[in-house]
């Protein structure tokens, strides 16, 4: 650990924020202790075992389950067709019509009449265990009529390409430009001294959390009330979707986030599993349940990325860029789930990056293929955007004859123009991107570095040094309601927190930002702990539970911290203020001639006056003596949205060493500078950044979704999608610059997956910097071996 | 990832599990580590009916050294190969090849004559043995038999094995020196891509997932045998093979990677 900017300098009069707290949640984690979906169980539940479609593109003849209901165990088989009476009209939702005319087809939880990709589920099977459940989906016998199938996003807009969705006469989604000033771009081409073109392949990920999801729908029956177990990011998001869906009235929906092993995203969303479960559940009046196994993950859990890019600088003869320009082919599966059509934008406003350019065109064109629908997984749209501006700022460098490190100089945003208005029309917050790049140039060595790169050069090694740049920004902290609203968004972005001491002066804090293991209960109570004077562990953190939390829009975006840290941050403020005015009346002053030192408010100048936070709590609950006309109690409800994004920014550097007999790629430096504004738990912040470059490299060197052109997936287990491994893993050398955000009274902006944003070009570019005297200018992902091989012998002119 | 529905049952002795094999026949697969069968069978592509487990047939776990012969129990773990100090003196080959196999859980499970057993052709420690010119002693209902390891994989997860026999011992000569072994892949816990392991100075050289088999790379024994440098020896390791294709690689790819790791491991056990 290299922390070369201590963040606790940047908190006042704090206590135990800025400083490393190890993470409450881990000994339960650690120790098994902990409740995963898998782990629970109830009287009398029937296990659900999903038959999926091993055609890309096929018409349903027919389901014959005969051989299933042999197996022990199984009792029921059942067709989309059967089902389509549980959810009647009611599709899986899509909360995001990014535009007003955006093709949306009906989206079933089990297709009826066709199977649109390999995992499409076409019937379920009922079972008294899951064994039964998995030898029951394998007994079912499907007869498809398969149709041609369209798997790649290009060919998926050739004219005359096969249509996934024959209703809809095209395979276009939807095609949305941000085009400030047509004319501007086109006159800063026509002057442009260097043009940068680039064409860039975003492979499709598999997301991949240690824990695949899971469901349990429990019904009661008297009731009329249904509690929804799920592995998710968002119960209070699914709770509305439920009830939408499936027209069971919202206030008798419980949803239940039981410990959640990781979700990159892809637990933000209302899947097939939910919908069919709960139906099944309130329909049968028993506990209905299903648990992914790790192959199923690959195909019926969404996947991210898939976009090709292509990319445009107009430079001038200095390498200052005057314009960017970008056309993108967003693969959006066979469906669009909760928030497919919006990832793509996420990342249309920054495809400037963190450069100050004047001019900016992005149009995006999204497309259904007959695979896995696409949606948000770690970054959303912004890795790919830095990814795109990040190796096309490299191609200028070379075209004008520059390091990458100076034309990212010639272009930064300058440190004193904050606030920011971006030619894409956002205001940054705060950030000093040169001060973070310079910090990483010196922690990096560089001089050393290109030293001994440009001995391997001269001696003709084999083992090629390669030296690669990623500066980066990014929006986060979803986000201003407003905002979202001008987005055709679905819903806010406001989060909510209620702050309550108990009569013992212990608080309980309830959040509506869902962990699935970020470390929210270590965070929210330091938070807490600080203003009030007390220990962290004095704090509970209630979460997860609609029942305990009914109010709250998740955990996605980076937005835990910015939005639901500081709803937890104004909600103890609004504590305090109720707890001051009892103070006032114990202690028969002025409230304005108090102050709140070390836990006990005391006049101004008058240590000896005091009353105790604990003497405050007992007060409030016994209502003994408050001031006339005061509520008992001490506890407040905060419900903030914030007035702007987040917008957290750095610089990494990744070095890697290619063997150029071999193709393969090792890092062998990674340093991280990253600006996420103020730190509450350094710790946290530096696993997120950790955890977040490795899935970043991952991208580059690693993980592929691969699909065959008939649109069968290979990849179907973690043997065959390579997930690295802590073997893989660099040794990261990680800092921060710190820049408060103005935004929320914090100063924090977000880390989540600021790692994940920056790491992908920071390797790809080193790897093509390694390469570029022989011949090499761009490079697939992942950079496999292979690949990189074939790359070196095609540049040589060999034979590939 | 649900396998399907199998009976267990838990050999007391070798003997006892070569009589439950006579009696279930091909329907039924021993059961040592697991690392491998598991996951084929929840997967399904191993639906076997009745799993013998010899797990715990302890009597079978053993390194011992005597004539220039080092002995191994069958059920010996990759982790127990890794670090013994007698192979670490006597065969330090073994062991270093074992510390490459999967990652520490799989090693700690693992077993010798299991990974042969189940001779798959990406797996390291056939190919040590074979380098090494190692023997296998099967149990069967008529006793014990010796198999040379040369002639023991017959073909893609095929040995010579019958289905009423077990391994219980694995034989390599003391010594190896002038080896090494190279293995190439993406992650650390990853079966080789290719793997090449060289004994006694280039005598023996064997091949890994270079064929539907683990292979002895004859032709560049024979280089080194006729005194060619390790470059041109190297040349000819994949001469006449016809590699697998998968994501990792293809049977072009899998050959240029054959050479560059035989004059790799070659250098490295001392052949210039």
């Amino acid at each position: 650990m290299t922390m070369t900017d201590d963040p606790a300098t940047h908190m006042d009069s704090a206590s135990h924020m800025g400083r490393p707290r190890l993470r409450r949640e881990d000994p339960e984690l650690l120790t098994g202790e902990a409740q995963f979906i898998d782990d629970m169980s109830l009287h009398g539940e029937v296990w659900v075992g999903i038959v999926r479609s091993t055609e890309a593109h096929a018409t349903i003849l027919g389901v014959d389950g005969s051989a299933a209901l042999e197996i022990d165990g199984v009792t029921e088989v059942l067709s989309g067709a059967d089902l389509a009476p549980l959810w009647g009209e009611g599709a899986l939702p899509c909360a995001w019509p990014v535009t007003d005319d955006m093709r949306n087809p009906a989206h079933l939880p089990v297709a009826t009449s066709v199977a649109k990709y390999v995992g499409d589920a076409v019937a379920v099977v009922l079972a008294d265990s899951r064994y039964a459940a998995a030898d029951g989906a394998a007994a079912v016998s499907v007869d498809y009529d398969p149709l041609p199938a369209v798997v790649d996003v290009e060919a998926a807009v050739a004219d005359g390409a096969p249509l996934v969705h024959e209703d809809l006469g095209t395979n276009e989604s939807y095609t949305w430009p941000l085009i400030p000033n047509p004319e501007a771009v086109e006159e800063a081409f026509s002057n442009a001294a260097h043009v940068v073109s680039e064409r860039y392949v975003q492979q499709r990920l598999i997301p991949a959390p240690m824990e695949p999801r899971g469901v349990i729908a429990a019904p009661g029956v008297a009731s009329g009330e249904l509690t929804l177990y799920s592995a998710t990011q968002i119960p209070h998001i699914l709770k509305v979707m439920t009830a939408v869906t499936l027209g069971i009235p919202e206030h008798k929906i419980r949803v239940v986030a039981p410990s959640v092993g990781g979700g990159f995203g892809c637990k933000l969303n209302v899947y097939a599993e939910e919908i069919l479960c709960s139906a099944l559940a309130m329909d049968r009046g028993v506990p209905v349940r299903w648990t992914e196994s790790r192959s199923e993950a690959a195909t019926a859990t969404i996947q991210g990325r898939g976009q090709v890019q292509h990319i445009e600088l107009a430079a001038d003869d200095t390498g200052r860029v005057q314009a960017v320009r970008v056309k993108l082919l967003a693969d959006m599966g066979a469906y669009l789930q909760l928030v497919t059509p919006g990832v793509p934008l996420l990342g249309g406003f920054l495809y400037h990056g963190c450069y100050d350019i004047a001019h900016y065109s992005f149009e995006c064109t999204s497309v259904f293929t007959n695979k896995t629908p696409t949606d948000a997984y770690r970054g959303a749209g912004r890795p790919e955007a830095t990814y795109a501006i990040e190796r096309a700022m490299d191609s200028l460098a070379v075209a004008v004859g520059v390091t990458p490190e100076e034309i990212r100089s010639r272009n930064f945003i300058a440190a004193d123009a904050f606030p920011y208005e971006s030619c894409a029309g956002l205001i940054f917050d705060s950030g000093d991107y040169q001060a973070v790049l310079d910090k990483a140039v010196e922690m990096a060595g560089l001089e050393g570095v290109r030293a001994t790169q440009a001995q391997r050069r001269a001696d003709g090694s084999s083992r090629q040094i390669g030296i690669g740049f990623s500066s980066y920004v990014e929006m986060c902290g979803l986000a201003p309601s407003r905002v979202l609203a001008s987005l055709n968004y679905g819903a806010g972005g406001w989060e909510a927190a209620t702050v309550r001491v108990l009569p013992t002066a212990k608080v309980q804090v309830i959040t509506g930002s869902t962990p699935h293991g970020q470390g929210h209960e270590t965070s929210w109570s330091m938070i807490v702990a600080d203003k009030l004077g007390i220990d962290p562990d004095d704090v509970e953190v209630l979460h997860s539970d609609t029942a305990i939390s009914p109010t709250g829009l998740d955990t996605y975006g980076s937005r835990s911290l910015s939005v639901g840290g500081t709803a937890v941050f104004m909600a103890t403020d609004k504590v305090l203020d109720k707890a001051r005015l009892i103070a006032a009346h114990q202690l028969e002053a002025n409230e304005d001639d108090l102050e709140y030192v070390d836990g006990a408010f005391q006049v101004k100048g008058t240590p000896t006056a005091a009353a105790p936070f604990a003497a405050i709590a007992f007060a409030a609950f016994t209502a003994h003596d408050l001031p006339d006309g005061m509520e008992p109690n001490l506890e407040a409800h905060v419900t903030y949205d914030p007035p702007n994004f987040t917008f957290p920014n750095g610089t990494h550097i990744a070095v890697v060493e290619v063997d150029t007999d071999t193709g393969d790629v090792g890092i062998v430096d990674y340093v991280a500078v990253d600006d996420c504004g103020n730190q509450v738990n350094p710790m946290i912040v530096e696993g997120q950044v950790h955890g977040g470059v490795l899935q970043g490299a991952a991208q580059a060197l690693y993980e592929d979704a691969v699909y065959t052109e008939d649109g069968q997936i290979v990849t179907v287990n973690l043997g065959d999608y390579l997930v690295p491994s802590a073997a893989e893993a660099p040794v990261y050398r990680v800092a921060s610059h710190v820049t408060p955000s103005p935004t929320n009274p914090m100063g924090v902006k977000g880390i989540g997956e600021a790692g994940t944003i920056a790491a992908t070009p920071a390797v790809i570019n080193a790897v093509v910097d390694a390469l570029r005297p022989m011949g090499v200018t761009d490079m697939a992902m992942p950079a496999s071996p292979q690949t990189v091989w074939r790359a070196i012998n095609e540049a040589q002119g060999g034979a590939s | 990832m649900i396998p399907a529905s199998f009976d267990y049952k838990v050999a007391e002795s070798a003997e006892h599990a070569v009589a439950l094999l006579t009696e279930h026949g091909d329907e039924a697969k021993l059961l040592a580590g697991g690392h491998s069968l598991i996951p084929m069978m929840r997967f399904r592509l191993a639906t076997p009916t009745v799993l013998v487990d010899v797990g715990r047939l302890d009597d079978l776990r053993y390194i011992n050294a005597d004539n220039g012969t080092i002995s191994i129990g069958a059920l010996t773990r990759h982790s127990e190969l890794e670090h013994s100090e007698l192979l670490a003196q006597s065969c330090p080959m073994m062991a270093s090849v074992a510390a490459l196999v999967g990652d520490p859980a799989v090693r700690h499970r693992g077993t010798l004559g299991g990974t042969l057993a189940h001779s798959d052709p990406a797996s390291d420690l056939p190919a040590a043995v074979l380098a090494l010119g190692g023997t296998i002693v099967a149990r069967g209902p008529g006793g014990d038999r010796e198999i040379a390891a040369t002639d023991f994989f017959t073909g893609y997860f095929e040995s010579a094995l019958a289905d009423d026999e077990m391994i219980v011992e694995v034989r390599v000569p003391a010594g190896g020196a002038g080896w090494n072994y190279q293995k190439f892949n993406r992650r650390a816990q990853d079966w080789a891509i290719v793997g090449v392991a060289v004994a006694n100075a280039g005598a023996g050289v064997s091949l890994v997932n270079m064929g539907s088999t683990p292979l002895r790379a004859s032709a560049v024994e024979a280089a080194v045998a006729s005194g060619a440098s390790a470059a041109d020896a190297a040349a000819v390791a994949a001469e006449g093979l016809q590699p697998p294709s998968d994501l990792n690689a293809d049977a072009d790819y899998r050959r240029h990677l054959a050479r560059v790791f035989t004059q790799r491991a070659l250098n490295a056990a001392g052949v210039a």
